[in-house]
């Protein structure tokens, strides 16, 4: 029974939380915002300066080692501070399909060049994609910071390619995103070659797992930040002759948020520790995670907002970055509906 | 960062499962799968001594007193196992969660010697006397009296929801003795036998039929001097340091019981083609991930090795458990549908779901409302100023 981060763990959190903190700046996450979504400086240090970029993929497989548990403490405070980085995308869900389920060859091609920051792959998923055998037409709208992108992981529901984003017969058309800090893009493949990773089955399914997790995981970071500074604006602001955080309608709306968040904690590092561990849960824990702390974390950035009164609407607070992230938290990969209905699925014995 | 148990904690699980579910397939069949307070008691008060035989009445206390020294992690097994072969709650549950330990922790080792023994061998069942009609959640605002008389305390006044007063041999009481105090000052915690002129209980007929709680009179009810704990004046202290023995290792025990009530409805869903419901279906899997999110979030109040922290899912678990509790009855009900409101026969007594959502609305009120919940974990969890309080100088 020891349901808690190791200290090592917890050193890696600390690190992580302290680095974000002290570069994931809103000034500079709004400067990114206004270019392409992604802060360089800060990914270049991520990866190279903190290292951190090649966790939970296997030492032998070209990262550091780890797993998901630590993963989703990187990602966790990454979100708290709604870093403007590839993470998702590039390493989570790229990197890792590349690790788990390339050859040798595509890995030793690519994984050092994504881990160190100097390339930037997006992640391509198209149910309806059609493969002539490696040349690829199918299109993709929500692509996570897919006009960055030097590379793009592509992926139907059985193949998986790896294609150059500058290869003939793609298209990449950036989107007005509402969360600015991770635009999506539009691909469009018209008979562009793909390189196939050797084993897809196992690439997607390593990817997937992980980018439920590490969402669930930023998730609970975007709840944990709107909670602690609306805690704190509670302290501070005075009306009525009294700290708003007096009021019990403002209080019992903080301890809901607190239920909730503690429930996405437990969630996520279930999730996280089922899946480093094999567990019989693991399929159920993921669909729990993502949808129960993307749940949770839109609505704490909803409560942040309204918490906050009128300042919290404006664009000069940072209450709509968590809004917004919350938002595309809760539909990436999967809506809320859809996991659940898994978990559905599971309960009743349907699963397929 | 781990899921599971030891290989030598599985052991102590497997030894614990065959143990529970010899007992429940043999000489104790007749109350397996029991899930109201009240059912078969006297027979339950022979299970409690059964289970004392076999020292697995209070496994988490001393040796020495009937115990077994048993770690964290293997009183967590027992409970679970417990609940998962069927068996029905300990009647004396009163005596070996709270009244035990708060002994264990406060009392002389007079008074040790005179209850634990009692208390572990199923022979002597507790109750608790703290709420009043003017002291609920306002636990302070105690005002029935004690008074010390000729070598004896005389207490008069009136408690209420003393669950099974009515098969308790002693109750705990949490009486005023110091004239003109107001709030938590002049307290003073007593243990008092029942079976004695001054008390008189009468039940309460509650919303699902059962009666399992009462009001407690006393009329110049007595005890001996020395039958309190701590000091006079400790009873506040020692009242608090008893209900946070209430947050323990039961509460995995706890959720075999409402694992088993979910399995009912997943089966209910199923043969009534409930299942088939989108909606339905998506608050199958919220109350499944609602389930698990309890199991792992007590995990990790239990895996806590720093008590000195605030910890925040110790903070939230009642509050989690009722309302997530109060749900799946709700749920229970939209999927038998009428059928859930009706039973053939004459008697107002429920199945187990319909009995689940007509129970369930307590869950949210008794041990601390969902109100004072919130309040606990906005001002103590997140520094939020006080709500003023009334006058009590």
């Amino acid at each position: 029974m020891e349901f808690v981060l190791t200290e090592e763990q917890q050193m890696i959190g600390e690190t992580a939380k302290a680095f974000f903190v002290e570069n994931a700046t809103s000034e500079r996450t709004r400067n990114a915002m206004a270019a392409d979504g992604i802060d360089r400086d800060l990914w270049t240090s991520f990866c190279t300066e903190l290292g951190l970029a090649g966790i939970g993929i296997p030492e032998e497989r070209g990262g550091i080692g780890l797993g998901l548990v630590e993963l989703a403490i990187v990602a966790e405070a990454a979100g708290s501070t709604v870093a403007a980085l590839p993470m998702l995308g590039s390493i989570v869900l790229s990197a890792r399909a590349i690790a788990m389920g390339g050859s040798a060859a595509q890995r030793d091609a690519h994984l050092t060049t994504l881990l160190s920051g100097e390339q930037i792959a997006a992640y391509v998923h198209d149910a309806a994609l059609t493969a002539h055998g490696n040349a690829l037409t199918g299109s993709a709208g929500f692509v996570a910071h897919g006009a960055a992108a030097d590379l793009l992981i592509v992926t139907s529901n059985s193949g998986a390619w790896i294609v150059s984003a500058d290869a003939p017969g793609v298209t990449v058309t950036v989107q007005t995103t509402m969360d600015q800090t991770r635009p999506y893009a539009r691909v469009t493949l018209s008979g562009a070659v793909g390189e196939p990773l050797e084993d897809a089955t196992t690439a997607i399914a390593a990817a997937h797992q992980a980018g439920y997790v590490a969402i669930a995981a930023e998730a609970l970071g975007v709840a944990q930040t709107a909670l602690d500074r609306t805690v704190a604006y509670a302290k501070e602001r005075v009306q009525f002759g009294r700290a708003i955080g007096s009021f019990q309608a403002y209080k019992h709306r903080l301890a809901d948020m607190v239920v909730d968040i503690e429930q996405a904690r437990s969630a996520v590092y279930w999730a996280a520790c089922a899946v480093d561990e094999g567990s019989d849960e693991a399929a159920l824990a993921v669909h729990a995670a993502k949808s129960f702390a993307a749940d949770t974390a839109f609505r704490c950035a909803g409560d942040m907002i309204q918490l906050h009164g009128g300042i919290g609407f404006t664009w000069e607070h940072d209450a709509h970055l968590y809004f917004k992230r919350a938002r595309a938290l809760q539909s990436m990969m999967g809506s809320g509906n859809w996991h659940r209905e898994q978990i559905a699925k599971m309960m009743l014995g349907e699963a397929a | 960062m781990k899921l599971g148990f030891s290989p030598a904690e599985e052991e102590f699980r497997a030894e614990c499962a065959d143990w529970l579910n010899g007992q429940m397939a043999g000489e104790f069949k007749d109350i397996k799968g029991i899930t109201t307070l009240t059912a078969k008691a006297e027979r339950r008060k022979e299970w409690e001594q059964q289970l004392a035989a076999h020292r697995w009445s209070c496994i988490g206390w001393p040796e020495e007193w009937g115990g077994r020294n048993a770690t964290l992690a293997q009183q967590v097994i027992f409970a679970e196992e417990y609940a998962r072969a069927g068996v029905p709650g300990r009647v004396n549950h009163i005596g070996i969660e709270l009244a035990g330990p708060t002994l264990l922790a406060f009392g002389s080792e007079e008074q040790k010697q005179r209850f634990l023994p009692g208390i572990a061998a199923g022979q002597t069942i507790f109750c608790q006397g703290f709420s009043e009609p003017g002291a609920g959640s306002d636990l302070a605002s105690v005002r029935t009296k004690g008074r010390l008389e000729n070598g004896e305390w005389v207490v008069n006044g009136q408690k209420i929801w003393t669950s099974l007063a009515h098969i308790s041999d002693w109750i705990f009481v949490v009486t005023r003795t110091e004239e003109g105090s107001k709030g938590p000052k002049g307290l003073t915690f007593l243990m008092m036998e029942i079976d004695q002129p001054g008390i008189e209980i009468r039940g309460i007929k509650q919303i699902n039929g059962d009666a399992e709680f009462n009001e407690t009179f006393f009329t110049d009810a007595r005890c001996p001097a020395d039958s309190l704990i701590g000091a006079v004046g400790d009873g506040w202290k020692i009242a608090m340091g008893l209900l946070a023995f209430e947050r323990g290792v039961s509460t995995l025990g706890q959720q075999m019981g409402f694992r088993n009530e979910l399995d009912e409805i997943i089966a209910a869903a199923k043969a009534n083609g409930a299942a088939n419901d989108p909606l339905i279906r998506q608050r199958l899997a919220k109350a499944e991930t609602g389930l698990k999110l309890m199991r792992y979030g007590a995990l990790r109040m239990l895996s806590q090795t720093d008590h000195s922290k605030i910890d925040g899912a110790a903070l939230t678990y009642k509050i989690q458990w009722a309302s997530w509790r109060r749900s799946l009855g709700e749920l229970a009900m939209d999927v038998l549908g009428q059928a859930g409101e009706v039973h053939d026969g004459s008697d107002y007594e429920w199945d187990t779901l319909p009995n689940l959502f007509l129970y369930s609305r307590a869950d949210t009120i008794y041990g601390g409302t969902n109100q004072i919940q919130r309040n606990l974990i906005a001002e103590r969890g997140l520094g939020m100023p006080r709500e003023p309080r009334g006058d009590v100088a």
